[in-house]
Parts: structure tokens; C-alpha cells; sequence
């Protein structure tokens, strides 16, 4: 018992330092981020760590960088967004949407220190979210998966069924079946973000039932060497460009872009302008990248990629446009309108021709 | 498209190899009595072991040695504290895995992403020709081969020769074998060290084989799979087997399944690997554990 009062007290003074002493924050920032999987991982965190450092470069001195890796989904991250926050920041970055009640708890216990959670929806005073329309990428990555199939069977790893990864499935679908109406998806779940080994399984499975086109929400690299090793099957680099399997198999990539969103918010916690936001930005902002096409890609589909992703960068086309029917087959977007960012945020239902059905 | 059950049963044996692998090693240490909870960690020292050996030597084999070495070296760690320093087996198996993990990262950190080496497939000559059970069986890696003679050369050793009788009999009643004069310590000490080397085998085929390339916590709880199945298998060689194989067909078929968009949901294709390893064995158990099982030996008490 003596034990736990000592460490309440500690916590305390550790919390009344904090903010009793508003001048601290001044002379320097701390930054802490918080990684679903290790800082190498070749995907998701690797390049949340990458946008982070380039940050770090942006600030200098003015800024004190703290990281924790490899930090479960779940109750785990709470103590360890607890113990960052405990630990003076000013700011924290939670990166993976399992974390987004962790980072609501804590958000209410620690008033003065700001909060911003990658891709989930909750807000409060201290908390913002925000994400990436990867979806405006998927839209790239499935014209030129319906280019370059010859099988038309495309394989789809999926990772966690939240909206997020529905909507690329629905995006990519919708663009592949648009340049090939004999296209045809099969997905596979691994409830996962990261497990090297069975999304390497997984790109087999698909590989042997005839896919010659794998696109994968996970994040690792695994699935690029097993379609290296069968040969002529084409991949795509998920959240950084995976370039070091270019030009085959991978022949583009979705490149998540954090560092300037980064940069502005730490701008913001540094000139007490930090305001709760809920920034979702795409092609256009920067925020999505789209990886160099390789030339295994016949020029006019390079042409014909390139021209969809301008013209989602200018706004002059939207992804999900209608006519648009669901699964089951009923009327969801009419000729010409235009999905809404909240049916998008919630996004809960494959679109007509897609097979299976969403785990729940 | 429907699933190609040749490529799905070859598919099977590359995917259950690891497991095995390891179990067979686990199945060892057991039988001479001592409870080595450390095999995730001694897995992924041999994942990134082999992976770091066969890429500065441009040859898998060499790599796969040096997976077996390295699986033994952190095993050695764990043998010393138990056996001679006597502390207790489930902490410090448990401490190996976590000290294992964050080693193999350390140890990797300038290898991720590097190219793969090509492991060469090693068709048996005639073998390989037959129909069905040719492509099935006999057109693998000799890793594949070695795994199955291993769990064969194992059930030899246990139940045909007086050496395995031996080991039998400390895991059994380590007090009376010591009475008898074996040599108790050495005996647990060689039979750790064989398990350390088969895990690290196991490691090493899921980072030059089946992933190919070297990622951070890249065999994701193999190793506590392979625990399991040596109690589910009441630690009996050809038991083993079945389980390993089950597990991993079970976890390769549940992947086809759900590509080829089967009507069934797939949170119980996801779950069916564990399900159906579970019942079997469980149905199949009628075993019961080594009598000096997880218990210090000292030659005084």
C-alpha cells in the first residue's frame, strides 16, 4: 500500500510540474509518438517514424523527440500513453486506430497535454484525429490492377475490418472493374496489421488460386517476396513506396506523407494555437503519395493512372461517384452524386460485385 | 477457381515445417524433464542467426547452421540458469523469450529489408515423378525432408535406444536415475541445447523460406504454438507430427477458403487452425507428463 501512495504522490508532483510550469513547455517541445509495430517494420511505422524524424529535422533544438514502439492495441497503451504523458510531453502522436479509446482515456486525466489520433473518429478538448484518404490511392492502385491482370483475378490482403479498409477495398474494386468488367477480387483477412508470416501465406493462397495481382493493407514486405518467387505477379508498396522490390514485382505503392501535417501541428502546440481538428486529406494535400509507376506498366496505363490521380488531386473527380449500388443491391450513390465524408468514415458495406462477406 | 489440392497439400508441409521443427526440439527437453517455456525466443535468435549467416556467406545452408548454433548458443544461457544455478524453469524460459526477441531485433536492425537467398529446391530423384503424391512430398527443400527424418530419428532414439531409455528416465525420476549413476545434469544439459538448435532450425525456415527476408518479431508465436502442440501431442513423436501438420493445414486451408469467398464467416475460418489442432489432440491424449517435469534436480535432496 505504501508503495502505491508513493507512487500516486510521485505522479502528482510529476503531473503538477507539468503544468504548474507553463514556461517549460517554452524553451522546449516535447513530441512523443506512440508505434503500433517496431520503427523498421517497412510499412505503417516506419514511415510514421520517418515523418516524425523529418519533423524533428523541421524543429531542431526547439523540439525534445520520444518514441515507444511495438505498443499493443489495447489496455497496454494506455499505461504507456499514461507514462509518455507522465513523462512531460506536450504533445502526442497516438499512430494506430486500436489505440483510440486509450487515447480518449487518457486525454481526459491529462487536460493540458494535447492529443492527435491517427484514423480513428473520436475527438474531445485535447484530442484530434486525423487520417489519409487512401482511398484516392486505391483508386490508382485499382486501374492499374485491372490493366494488368490477365487472369482477372485480383487478391486483396486485408488486415482489420474497419472502414478504413473496406473503402480501399471498395476504391480499388470500383477502379479495377471500370477498366476491366471481367475483374474479379478475392480477399483474404489476417486480422492483423504486421504478421510477416501469414501475409506471406495469405499472398500464396492467392497466388496458387490464379491471382497475378495482389494488393495488401498490411505492412509488411512478405507478400512481395512470395510474388517475387512465383514470378509474374505484380504487387503494390503499402504506407512507404517498398521500392526495393521495384520494378517487379511492385509496380507502384501508396506512400503515407505525415511530415507536414506533423510539422503544423507541433507549429501549433509551440505558438498555443493547437485547436481540435479533424483533418482528413488525400492526394490533393499530400498527404497520400502515389510511388513511381515502373516501367513493367505499358506507357498509355502508366498515362491513364497518372491523369485519375491529377484529377483527384485537383478535386475534379471523386472516387466514390455515382451511379454506386451496395453489395446486396441496392441504390447507394445516384448518377453523378458524390459520396459524403461521414457515409466514407463509417463505411461499413462492400459495394455490388464485390464476394463475401465483412467480418464484424 | 477452385483450390488445387496438390499445391494446398505442398503448401501445407512449407507452412507446418517450422512448427514441427521446433516442437520436435521442445519434445526432447520435456522428455528429459526440464520445461523450457523459451522457444519463441530461441526461434527468432535462429531466424535472424540464419538470416545474417546466409546473407554474408551467399549460401543457405551455411545459414541454416548457423541458425541451429545460434538457437543452441541462447539455449546454453537458459540450461546453465536452471540446471546448475537452479532457478526456476518457468521465469527463466519466459525471460529467454522476451530476451530472445529483443536480441534477434538488436541483431537484425542493419538486415532488415535485404534481399532473399534463394533456398534451392531439392526434388528426390524418382520420387518426385510420381503422380499426386510426388509434387505433394517430394518436391521440397531438404529442410522439409530433414524435419521429417528428425521427428523419425527422435522416436528411434526415445523408444530403440538405451541412450533415449536414459533420457526417459531422468524426465521421469531424476532422484532415482541419479541414483542409478546417469548424469543428469549433462543429459538436460545436451537435451536443451538439442532443442535450442531444432528451434532455431524452425526460426531460420520461417525468415529464408517461408517469409523470405527479415522483419522485426518475424515468427510472431510460432514458438508458443509449437509449445502447445508438444502437450497436446503428450509428448509423443508421431503424435507430434500429426498435430504440427493439422495446425498448419488447418492455417493454410482456412486462407484458400476464405479466397475462394465460401460462405462461411471468417472469424471461424480465422479460429479453425486452433480449434481443430485442440480437438484432435485432445481426442487422440491419453498421455501424461514426464514425472520430473519443470522440477529442479540437485543431487543432495
Amino acid at each position: 500500500m505504501k508503495r502505491r501512495t508513493l507512487l500516486a504522490t510521485g505522479a502528482a508532483a510529476a503531473a503538477a510540474a507539468a503544468f504548474g510550469l507553463p514556461a517549460r513547455a517554452q524553451d522546449k517541445t516535447k513530441v512523443g509518438f506512440i508505434y503500433v509495430g517496431p520503427i523498421n517494420d517497412g510499412g505503417w511505422t516506419q514511415h510514421h517514424h520517418h515523418s516524425a524524424m523529418e519533423m524533428v529535422e523541421h524543429f531542431g533544438d526547439a523540439v525534445e523527440f520520444v518514441y515507444q514502439e511495438s505498443v499493443p492495441e489495447g489496455p497496454d497503451a494506455e499505461r504507456a500513453i499514461t507514462q509518455m504523458a507522465l513523462g512531460g510531453a506536450d504533445i502526442i502522436f497516438t499512430t494506430s486506430f486500436g489505440y483510440m479509446d486509450p487515447t480518449i482515456n487518457v486525454a481526459s486525466k491529462f487536460p493540458n497535454v494535447k492529443f492527435e489520433h491517427a484514423t480513428g473518429y473520436k475527438t474531445a478538448d485535447n484530442v484530434s484525429v486525423y487520417s489519409a484518404r487512401f482511398y484516392e490511392g486505391r483508386a490508382v492502385q485499382g486501374t492499374l490492377a485491372g490493366h494488368m491482370t490477365k487472369t482477372n483475378t485480383i487478391g486483396y490482403i486485408a488486415s482489420v475490418p474497419i472502414p478504413e479498409v473496406v473503402r480501399g477495398i471498395n476504391s480499388a474494386y470500383l477502379h479495377a472493374k471500370k477498366v476491366n468488367p471481367d475483374v474479379e477480387f478475392k480477399i483474404i483477412w489476417i486480422f492483423e496489421w504486421l504478421n510477416p508470416a501469414k501475409e506471406a501465406d495469405a499472398a500464396k493462397a492467392l497466388i496458387e488460386q490464379g491471382c497475378d495481382v495482389i494488393l495488401q493493407h498490411t505492412d509488411s514486405t512478405a507478400p512481395h517476396a512470395a510474388a517475387k518467387e512465383a514470378g509474374n505477379v505484380y504487387t503494390f508498396g503499402q504506407a512507404a513506396d517498398m521500392a526495393e522490390y521495384a520494378p517487379m514485382p511492385r509496380i507502384s505503392s501508396i506512400i503515407d506523407e505525415w511530415a507536414p501535417y506533423y510539422i503544423d501541428r507541433v507549429q501549433a502546440v509551440m505558438d498555443g494555437t493547437w485547436t481540435t481538428t479533424n483533418t482528413w486529406d488525400g492526394i490533393g494535400a499530400g498527404m497520400v503519395g502515389i510511388g513511381e509507376i515502373s516501367d513493367v506498366v505499358p506507357a498509355e496505363v502508366k498515362a491513364e493512372a497518372e491523369a485519375l490521380r491529377d484529377a483527384i488531386a485537383a478535386g475534379e473527380y471523386h472516387p466514390f461517384t455515382g451511379p454506386i449500388n451496395k453489395q446486396d443491391g441496392t441504390p447507394w450513390l445516384a448518377e453523378g452524386e458524390v459520396a459524403d465524408d461521414g457515409t466514407l468514415a463509417g463505411m461499413n458495406f462492400y459495394i455490388e460485385g464485390v464476394s463475401g462477406d465483412i467480418p464484424s | 477457381m477452385d483450390i488445387n489440392p496438390i499445391l494446398l497439400l505442398a503448401a501445407i508441409m512449407v507452412a507446418s515445417t517450422p512448427i514441427l521443427l521446433a516442437a520436435i526440439g521442445e519434445l526432447v527437453v520435456e522428455r528429459a524433464g526440464v520445461l523450457n517455456l523459451g522457444v519463441e525466443g530461441m526461434m527468432i535468435t535462429g531466424a535472424v542467426c540464419g538470416f545474417i549467416v546466409a546473407h554474408s556467406t551467399g549460401s543457405a545452408t551455411v545459414g541454416f547452421i548457423g541458425a541451429a548454433v545460434g538457437g543452441a548458443l541462447v539455449s546454453t544461457l537458459f540450461a546453465v540458469m536452471v540446471i546448475f544455478l537452479m532457478t526456476n524453469q518457468v521465469a527463466t524460459g519466459l525471460a529467454l523469450t522476451l530476451f530472445g526477441v529483443g536480441l534477434a531485433a538488436l541483431m537484425g536492425q542493419s538486415y532488415v529489408a535485404e534481399g532473399q537467398i534463394i533456398v534451392p529446391k531439392a526434388p528426390i530423384p524418382g520420387l518426385s515423378e510420381i503422380p499426386v503424391l510426388g509434387p505433394i512430398l517430394f518436391r521440397h527443400d531438404l529442410v522439409v525432408y530433414l524435419s521429417v527424418a528428425l521427428v523419425v530419428l527422435v522416436w528411434l532414439f526415445l523408444t530403440r535406444s538405451r541412450a533415449g531409455l536414459i533420457l526417459r528416465a531422468i524426465g521421469e525420476n531424476a532422484e532415482a536415475a541419479h541414483a542409478l549413476g546417469h548424469p543428469v545434469r549433462l543429459v538436460r544439459f545436451l537435451a536443451v541445447m538439442f532443442g535450442g538448435a531444432c528451434a532455431g532450425l524452425g526460426g531460420a525456415y520461417v525468415s529464408l523460406v517461408r517469409v523470405p527476408q527479415w522483419i522485426d518479431n518475424i515468427t510472431a508465436g510460432a514458438g508458443w504454438i509449437a509449445l502447445a502442440i508438444v502437450v497436446f501431442a503428450s509428448w509423443r513423436p508421431g503424435r507430434l507430427i500429426i498435430g504440427a501438420y493439422l495446425f498448419g493445414g488447418v492455417t493454410a486451408l482456412q486462407l484458400n477458403i476464405q479466397a475462394t469467398g465460401l460462405a462461411i464467416p471468417v472469424e471461424y475460418l480465422s479460429m479453425s487452425p486452433y480449434i481443430a489442432t485442440i480437438i484432435v489432440l485432445v481426442a487422440l491424449s491419453a498421455g501424461r507428463a514426464p514425472g520430473s517435469l519443470g522440477k529442479p534436480f540437485h543431487a543432495s535432496s
